[in-house]
């Protein structure tokens, strides 16, 4: 009975997980076909004559290249930011103490129940008048206020033991140096944990990138991509798979490496009750 | 004293600070006024409800809240319980290698969503793709899926599965292995078979788990935007995809009318904001043990 069990069990699990790869198998298998190989009926799981003219194409006679800096520039800016601003707000929140601190913070959290689309047109006329549209800063500043980071440091610092603290202001330090030499040491889980959430989420993002970003020498990645899928090469899709290589697999790589802190923090977010 | 006193926590909390005032609580009112006027390229002047008004009677933003309706209330469930059913058998002491399932079930989550829209968009492909050749091997004959008004949404429901179980899965191992073991050792003394447990204890006790995760994918699925803004060629065929987000990009981004774009974006705030407090509301009676 329990071998049996055992057997279904893993019979289903395995469906599922090649359900759930295919996808990204046929991405790959397609990205290094011919423009002719790729429209065969049934599929070859195995190209006929294996070829990187894709990539090629992307990274010599495309500017793909430009969109990976755009790409890496705004991302290494917004999870720089996030972790800055949320972890100085988060510790004086967590330890620190000023009037109105708790209504605060409770109006920060109610920020994270607004859709972000309900800013984007103030926000973007905004921009617009300072002459932010088509500049990394359009993208970089709106992103550098993170309720979710300022929460979950929060939250992580509020575990720190006062004694400690008082001990070091006792010994003459600053609030800046308890924060860069005790709390920030001590908070490293949690700030590699937001890290990764930050960079995730500023790489993956669409929605905003496409609105700030008109100018093609200023697209992000998935802004290129998308513009790819739609214009006169919508149907070279061993192009499009390439494509979707190269805007996936940065992250697929750090999730892969990284994946204890992906499921802690999801596993936090799923506990903020 | 209390300015030089309070000084310093002001200081750490003021960068941040300055940046929710300028690029989040002024816009959030902002967006309100705005949508009392009918803001456009040429100017704004006040119109009063009249968004709203036009709005209740414009068939094409009906047409949207209907299909994401459509999307959410048959694409949560879904999702949901894929995930449950994934969390259960990969929880299962029978099963070794976990993380290896794991990995491969989370890793459409990571994964850039228009990426997967291409790559879903060339699966779909009515003369091609993969899903048509997968079918036929059991001998059923492929629909035209994102050409078809029929069927366009059915598909992006699909992948939105595929996308985003993974996600209720790690939630709902995290609510597992939060249920103490002495619970099902009681039973067991008690002589409860293994699936009375399971009905008796689980899946009572996983109940805030699954209402939480119910509605964090309820609120991320009323924001469908890029799955038809990539694979149905923005709300097509015949708006048969056209979402309340795509609606509001299309009129704030392509047709220029700040003032109705924003009314658009109030009525997603007021949806989104009843199932933030359903979910406020089951948290504060979840289950205490």
């Amino acid at each position: 009975m329990r071998n049996f069990m055992r057997v279904i069990i893993y019979a289903i699990l395995i469906v599922v997980f090649i359900a759930t790869i295919t996808p990204f198998a046929w991405m790959m298998v397609s990205s290094l076909k011919t423009q002719e190989g790729i429209f065969t009926f049934p599929p070859r799981w195995i190209p006929k004559s294996p070829t990187f003219d894709t990539y090629q194409q992307l990274f010599q006679r495309m500017t793909f290249p430009v969109y990976i800096r755009n790409s890496i520039v705004v991302t290494i800016s917004v999870t720089i930011l996030v972790l800055f601003f949320s972890s100085l707000a988060g510790y004086a929140f967590a330890k620190l103490r000023f009037p109105g601190r708790e209504r605060l913070f409770i109006l920060l959290l109610m920020t994270m129940m607004v859709p972000a689309q309900v800013t984007t047109i103030p926000v973007f006329l905004l921009l617009k008048r300072l002459g932010l549209l088509n500049n990394y800063l359009g993208l970089i500043l709106p992103a550098g206020a993170s309720a979710f980071g300022i929460f979950l440091l929060r939250q992580y610092m509020q575990a720190i033991p006062n004694a400690l603290l008082d001990a070091a202001r006792i010994d003459g330090c600053s609030e800046f140096r308890i924060y860069r030499s005790i709390i920030l040491p001590l908070c490293k889980p949690a700030i590699a944990t937001l890290a990764i959430f930050t960079f995730m989420g500023t790489w993956n993002d669409f929605f905003w990138p496409l609105i700030i970003m008109t100018q093609e020498s200023m697209y992000t990645l998935p802004v290129a991509l998308a513009n790819l899928n739609a214009g006169p090469y919508a149907t070279k899709y061993n192009l499009l798979m390439a494509g979707s290589v190269v805007v996936t697999s940065p992250i697929v790589i750090l999730f892969v490496f990284m994946q204890r802190y992906f499921i802690q923090g999801i596993a936090l977010t799923g506990m903020r009750s | 004293m209390s300015i030089k006193r309070y000084s310093i926590p002001f200081l750490f909390i003021a960068p941040s600070l300055v940046l929710f005032f300028v690029f989040c609580f002024i816009p959030i009112i902002a967006a309100f006024f705005a949508s009392l006027t009918d803001w456009g390229l040429g100017g704004a002047s006040f119109v009063g409800f009249g968004n709203y008004v036009e709005l209740a009677r414009d068939p094409l933003f009906s047409r949207s809240l209907k299909n994401t309706f459509y999307f959410t209330f048959v694409g949560v469930p879904l999702s949901v319980l894929s995930g449950l059913a994934t969390a259960i058998l990969l929880n299962s002491s029978l099963v070794r290698i976990k993380t290896l399932f794991r990995t491969g079930f989370f890793l459409p989550v990571v994964t850039n969503l228009v990426a997967c829209g291409v790559v879903w968009r060339w699966l779909y492909n009515p003369q091609y793709g993969v899903i048509k050749w997968f079918l036929e091997i059991f001998h059923i004959s492929s629909p035209n899926w994102l050409g078809d008004p029929k069927w366009a949404m059915p598909a992006i429901i699909l992948m939105a599965i595929w996308r985003n179980f993974g996600y209720s899965m790690v939630i709902f191992l995290a609510g597992l292995q939060a249920i103490p073991r002495r619970f099902y050792e009681a039973a067991i003394i008690d002589g409860a078979d293994s699936f009375k447990s399971f009905l008796h204890i689980t899946l009572p006790l996983l109940k805030p788990t699954t209402v939480f995760v119910c509605i964090i994918t309820t609120i991320g699925y009323f924001q469908l935007f890029a799955e038809p803004y990539i694979m149905t060629n923005q709300g097509g065929p015949v708006n048969s995809t056209l979402s309340v987000v795509l609606y509001l990009y299309k009129n704030g981004f392509k047709f220029f009318r700040f003032g109705y774009a924003s009314a658009i974006a109030y009525v997603l705030f007021f949806l989104i904001f009843i199932f933030s407090l359903l979910q406020l509301r089951f948290i504060r009676h979840g289950v205490e043990y």
